[in-house]
């Protein structure tokens, strides 16, 4: 294994490594999403979107993390199944409702865009429609979980599935090449150059950034409670056996 | 310095912001509040 995930599969060293790292990620989560939203607002607007173009300052990283965190959950359940390894199993759990929330807002900031760029809130494109597929895929990895009692083995089936829903992944990322979409092709990064102008870029690259630090600080609060909910778990079942 | 003219496109953009601030606080507060009740329990039934 490599070393940094080596050292985070102890508990104790993960709860000692965590309970510093995650307000630090919060931190810094803050400091580049101020930054990004004022390069964001002195932006001059843009001459075919007018203000519009300031959704995209939050469309955009909203939409990235929807797959990163996917690519982290799957990752999660991969090892939880390889290795049986609990650390990784509540990386999986806690991954998910944090997904589910960057996916809701991809879609609800992309609908309010393109209303008045499009004409219409939704159309049943592939890029829309895999991004839909993708949140049906979070609410059912969290469900599923929910709804078998043994816990062991509904991690299991989670784990599962999360790696069957990983094949939406490059349908999501390629579904602009793939097939003729209303929603544009890839723009930020491009073979090329990027085809937004600096003024949009770096406020894009800033609350990147910054989604992915409040990610960071998130998923490791959200698996500290975990680890408590399990070791209190534990606890209640040697007093009741005692 | 600051633009927050949005004129005609004023509902979506701010709705968008709105939108995104609320899920922001929701998944801030849940996963708070989930770490701090699990860490109660858990401190609570540990062995003395």
């Amino acid at each position: 294994m490599l070393p940094a995930p080596a050292f985070l599969t102890n508990p104790e060293r993960f709860m000692a490594f965590s309970r510093w790292a995650a307000p630090m990620f919060g931190a810094i989560a803050l400091v580049l999403g101020l930054a990004g939203l004022w390069l964001g607002w002195t932006a001059p607007e843009d001459y075919q979107q007018g203000a519009t173009v300031r959704i995209l300052f939050i469309h955009i990283p909203a939409a990235w993390m929807s797959e990163f965190v996917y690519a982290c959950l799957a990752v999660a359940s991969l090892l939880a199944l390889v290795f049986r390894h609990v650390l990784a199993d509540c990386a999986a759990q806690a991954a998910a409702p944090l997904g589910a929330g960057f996916t809701v807002l991809a879609l609800a900031t992309g609908s309010l865009w393109g209303r008045p760029m499009w004409g219409t809130y939704w159309v049943w494109d592939a890029r829309l429609t895999s991004v839909l597929a993708l949140l049906l895929i979070y609410v059912a990895y969290m469900a599923l979980r929910a709804s078998i009692d043994d816990e062991t083995k509904g991690a299991r089936a989670a784990a599962i599935l999360a790696l069957v829903g990983a094949v939406n992944l490059p349908i999501i990322h390629y579904s602009v090449t793939w097939w003729n979409t209303l929603h544009q092709g890839p723009s930020v990064f491009r073979a090329g150059g990027s085809a937004l102008a600096p003024v949009f870029f770096w406020p894009v690259i800033l609350l990147v950034l910054a989604y992915m630090s409040a990610f960071g600080s998130l998923w490791l609060v959200r698996i500290r409670g975990e680890v408590w909910r399990r070791r209190a778990e534990a606890a209640a079942l040697r007093a009741a056996r005692a | 310095m600051l633009n927050l003219e949005t004129g005609k496109y004023a509902f979506f953009v701010w709705s968008a912001y709105g939108i995104t601030g609320a899920v922001f606080l929701i998944l801030i507060l849940s996963s708070l509040n989930h770490a701090r009740r699990w860490k109660k329990k858990a401190q609570e039934l540990a062995p003395k």
